[in-house]
């Protein structure tokens, strides 16, 4: 019998961090087999180059660190970063776009800060801002949905364009890339056209973009997971999603010309990403539940703000990262009554 | 067991009076809930079956000094004295502390240092002794007549009897059971929740000893002038809570409230139970006393209605055995000092299995290094545990900022914080977050999926911060000191300067002084008187034996020049 002292208590319970990745993995899986059937094996690319990038930049960070790599990369949380990434990522990306993102993820938004825990930003956002202002051009063309393109590229074909640039011959980016759907409100309503007329357009669903309402509802599903199997709380989502449909649909009432609906914005973009796997990350968001709230409606105001009058068709992005900067402020701030202590 | 209630009909009336009292203002009582808590699985069954049987008489029984909060007790017995059981062989040293009482008839082999059950393995003065095997008392009395005695003489009582909190925390009872003249207490709580998996010692108690938890409470009750009697009990116990109620309708004590209560852990923490019977906290470092209630444990009932009603003190208590590691679970009666090791082998000794000895529950109770280690009075559950019952555990991983330490504290802590400041030494802002609120229960660390030792930290943190608050007032008591000295010498050498002044305002008024003849005159003269006196007391000076004849000399010179001065001075004044 070892005879060291081990302090109380003597049991643990069943979580685990690395149980807790998996998990938000798997709820990933539906949605990119979603991303995937939409938008082509583009996006089973782009994931394969993240994890790898992922996985072997917080491994080299951790061997100049020298810190224990296997036990490090078993969290897992290397691999959301990627997978979250990489979804977030054009499907018809060059390889070194994501490339180049991931590894500033782990390198810079997390491995320098200190690893997991340290982070004051989430990692996967950072390194989509970092792309999306530094490659604006790369970003920003976007796989057309099945179903809306004139062709369609083969495993090997997407492989080939990922790797060297080139397609096969006869075929241009202007046939398989389309603008997004808030792309498009965006650059039209900025040509005085009038929302109903843009969404009469053949990009448009039935609430968001076409295709894109579908990857939004896989995300949701998986959110909801999330929430069934308690590796998220329902705070962060309600807020940002309530926050955000309550704030467009004021200005849809105000003007529906000018303002697009609340279904819209939640359907279209990055908002069901953001709001069930970017903002309930628990390192870079607020702690407690009223801070979890207040984080979660700054960001749905944040995201709407930037939509409707930033530079950026989507906002979820600078919307994460600003309200990172803020969680410290804000979990100072709603510190639960400690028992004993008076109330107010 | 058969009970002394034969001061029954002394108290009939008055209870009745408080019975009605009672009756009237609460007749349904309302549960709060408490912030967080943990569902766990309670393996209680393993031990829940088995009725307490006496442990063997132990040969020899090592008794710590100090089993209680306070100051240790002083032995009143030598080595080799022979002493009887129940007989005082410790007193209370000081009002927070209790005596010890031999748990059987014996003979005192040693009072040295012995390796105690303490969480840092540490050693204590202990009383050992050899039992004799007769088990012979030491004259006895039971006070039947407790009701008439007043509440001051009561605990008396239960303070000679060395009665402390046997739900773990060991505060002398008396002290609890002594609201002071001017507070009312309006309830006196009795703990019965044994909220910690694998403990059921207590439930056991109440099964097959029902009688004297309630005894012991009516006692409590008059020693406190409570206005409302509670007992709370988790819901898992039903066996427990049926003995109690069958009790109490069958010693028609309709005044005595037995409130079941969720089971959640930790609902047995003394601030968690009194929020969910009352709604009421315990304000942030207070006592329960501050906000009218007292909380004592199903046992220490039991035990005060021993001490006073058959005038037994406190030498025994249950002791759950139990755990995957040991062959046969059991709830022992057992003497305080009966060495660990006996006890697991009443229990078909331990199996190969066995990971980790644990003192008391699986959230809360410390590690044993050793089996040789002697049950206190404390001492409620030994647990002897195997790799699989620990839970999942895997690598210590960075915080990564969950949450879920916050969802299940108890106390409504923001457990990463604490673990961040602790973890970075930075004390001030761990007290900032309420560090001192922390009971130390558990929840978070068995919640963490990073699997940090998060309580380790908070006790490293608050272990730092008193021995930082010792040395801030050891070094105040220094400053203190030296501030004294500097100006008790300053204040010497301006008395000094004065002196001098004055000496030299006299030497320039005096003409004789002038003279160097009369001056050696004077010194001469007052050498001799100097030696005179000296010779006639014919003491030396205590420090100037074996002196030199030079420095003998120096001395005689220095002291005429002293007499010389005085004699001056005393001119001066004519």
């Amino acid at each position: 019998m070892p005879t060291t002292i081990i302090s109380s208590p003597h049991l643990h319970g069943p979580a685990n961090v690395s149980n807790v990745m998996l998990r938000v993995v798997y709820a990933l899986l539906p949605a990119i087999a979603g991303c995937i059937w939409l938008f082509g094996w583009g996006v089973l690319i782009n994931l394969l180059v993240a994890i790898a990038t992922a996985l072997a930049s917080e491994a080299a960070v951790l061997a100049l660190r020298r810190r224990p790599i296997l036990i490090t990369l078993r969290d897992g949380s290397a691999l959301v970063t990627a997978m979250l990434l990489a979804i977030a990522l054009p499907p018809l990306a060059p390889w070194w776009l994501v490339a180049v993102g991931t590894a500033f993820a782990i390198v810079f938004a997390k491995q320098l800060y200190g690893g997991l825990g340290f982070n004051p930003f989430n990692p996967a956002m950072a390194g989509y801002v970092l792309l999306l202002v530094s490659f604006p051009q790369e970003m920003t063309s976007w796989a057309a949905p099945a179903g809306l393109r004139s062709a369609d590229l083969g495993l090997v074909q997407v492989l080939l364009h990922s790797l060297t640039g080139t397609l096969p011959a006869g075929m241009s980016m202007d046939a398989l890339t389309s603008a997004t759907p808030l792309d498009t409100l965006k650059v039209q309503l900025g040509m005085s056209h009038t929302v109903s007329e843009i969404r009469g357009g053949p990009i448009f669903g039935l609430f968001g973009g076409k295709g894109w309402e579908i990857i939004n509802g896989l995300i949701l599903l998986g959110g909801l997971w999330l929430l069934w199997r308690r590796v998220i709380t329902w705070h962060v989502p309600v807020a940002v999603l309530g926050s955000l449909g309550l704030i467009a649909t004021l200005f849809h009432l105000i003007n529906p010309e000018l303002y697009a609906s609340p279904l819209f914005h939640l359907a279209s973009g990055g908002v069901m990403l953001g709001a069930f796997f970017i903002a309930t990350d628990p390192v870079s968001g607020a702690t407690s539940r009223r801070g979890q709230l207040v984080f979660g409606v700054g960001m749905g105001i944040l995201i709407y703000v930037i939509r409707s009058w930033g530079g950026f068709p989507d906002g979820v992005a600078f919307a994460v990262l600003l309200m990172n900067m803020a969680a410290p402020a804000i979990d100072y701030y709603t510190q639960p009554r400690v028992y004993g202590h008076n109330r107010g | 067991m058969d009970l002394a209630l034969s001061s029954r009909d002394h108290t009939e009336a008055a209870e009745r009076m408080m019975q009605n009292h009672t009756d009237t203002a609460r007749v349904h009582r309302h549960l709060w809930r408490f912030h967080g808590g943990l569902h766990l699985p309670d393996h209680k069954s393993l031990s829940s079956g088995q009725q307490i049987q006496p442990a063997a008489l132990p040969k020899h029984l090592v008794l710590p000094l100090q089993q209680h909060i306070g100051a240790p007790a002083k032995p009143l017995v030598e080595v080799g004295e022979h002493v009887l059981k129940g007989q005082m062989i410790a007193q209370a040293d000081g009002f927070v502390s209790a005596p010890l009482h031999a748990p059987t008839s014996g003979t005192v082999s040693a009072i040295e240092e012995r390796a105690v059950p303490h969480p840092s393995g540490l050693t204590a003065l202990c009383i050992v002794i050899e039992s004799d095997g007769e088990e012979r008392w030491v004259e006895h009395s039971p006070t039947t007549n407790w009701a008439a005695l007043d509440a001051s003489e009561l605990r008396n009582l239960i303070r000679e009897a060395g009665i402390v909190g046997l739900g773990g925390a060991g505060f002398p009872s008396f002290i609890k059971l002594n609201p002071g003249a001017r507070t009312e207490i309006d309830t006196l709580i009795l703990n019965a929740a044994e909220c910690e998996p694998y403990i059921t010692c207590d439930d056991r108690l109440m099964r097959e000893r029902a009688d004297e938890v309630i005894a012991g409470a009516r006692i409590m009750r008059h020693a406190l002038h409570a206005r409302h009697v509670v007992i709370g009990i988790e819901d898992n116990k039903p066996e427990a809570h049926a003995a109690l109620r069958e009790a109490l309708a069958r010693l028609d004590r309709s005044d005595i409230e037995l409130i079941q209560v969720p089971t959640l852990y930790p609902t047995g923490g003394e601030k968690q139970l009194i929020k969910i019977l009352t709604g009421k906290e315990v304000p942030s470092q207070g006592l329960p006393i501050d906000i009218n209630i007292v909380c004592h444990n199903v046992a220490t009932a039991a035990a005060v209605h021993r001490a006073v009603e058959l005038g037994e003190p406190l030498i025994s208590r249950i002791v759950t055995v139990t755990g995957g590691g040991v062959v046969a679970p059991h709830n022992l009666e057992v003497l305080i000092g009966t060495p660990i090791d006996d006890l697991l082998a009443q229990c078909g000794g331990t199996r190969p299995t066995l990971a980790r000895l644990v003192l008391g529950g699986p959230l809360m109770g410390i590690t044993l290094p050793h089996r040789a280690l002697p049950i206190t009075k404390t001492g409620n559950c030994i647990l002897a545990l195997t790799p699989g019952e620990f839970g999942q555990h895997g690598p210590v991983r960075n915080c990564i900022r969950c949450g879920e330490c916050a969802r299940v504290c108890p106390a409504s802590l923001l457990p990463q914080q604490l673990y961040w400041h602790a973890r970075a030494k930075d004390f001030d802002h761990a007290q900032d977050y309420n560090l001192f609120d922390c009971i130390e229960c558990g929840c978070c660390a068995y919640v963490c999926p990073a699997n940090l030792p998060l309580v380790q930290y908070y006790r490293y943190a608050k272990t730092e911060i008193w021995a930082q608050a010792r040395d801030k007032k050891k070094s105040e008591l220094a400053r203190e000191r030296h501030d004294f000295r500097t100006e008790r010498q300053e204040r010497e050498k301006a008395e000094r300067a004065a002196r001098l002044a004055k000496k030299k305002a006299a030497l320039e008024e005096s003409p004789a002084a002038d003279s160097e003849e009369a001056k050696k005159a004077a010194i001469k003269a007052a050498m001799e008187r100097a030696k005179a006196k000296r010779e006639a007391a014919d003491v030396a000076p205590k420090n100037t034996d074996n002196l030199t004849a030079d420095q003998q000399r120096q001395i005689e010179e220095a002291e005429a020049r002293r007499a010389a001065a005085a004699e001056k001075e005393e001119e001066v004044r004519k």
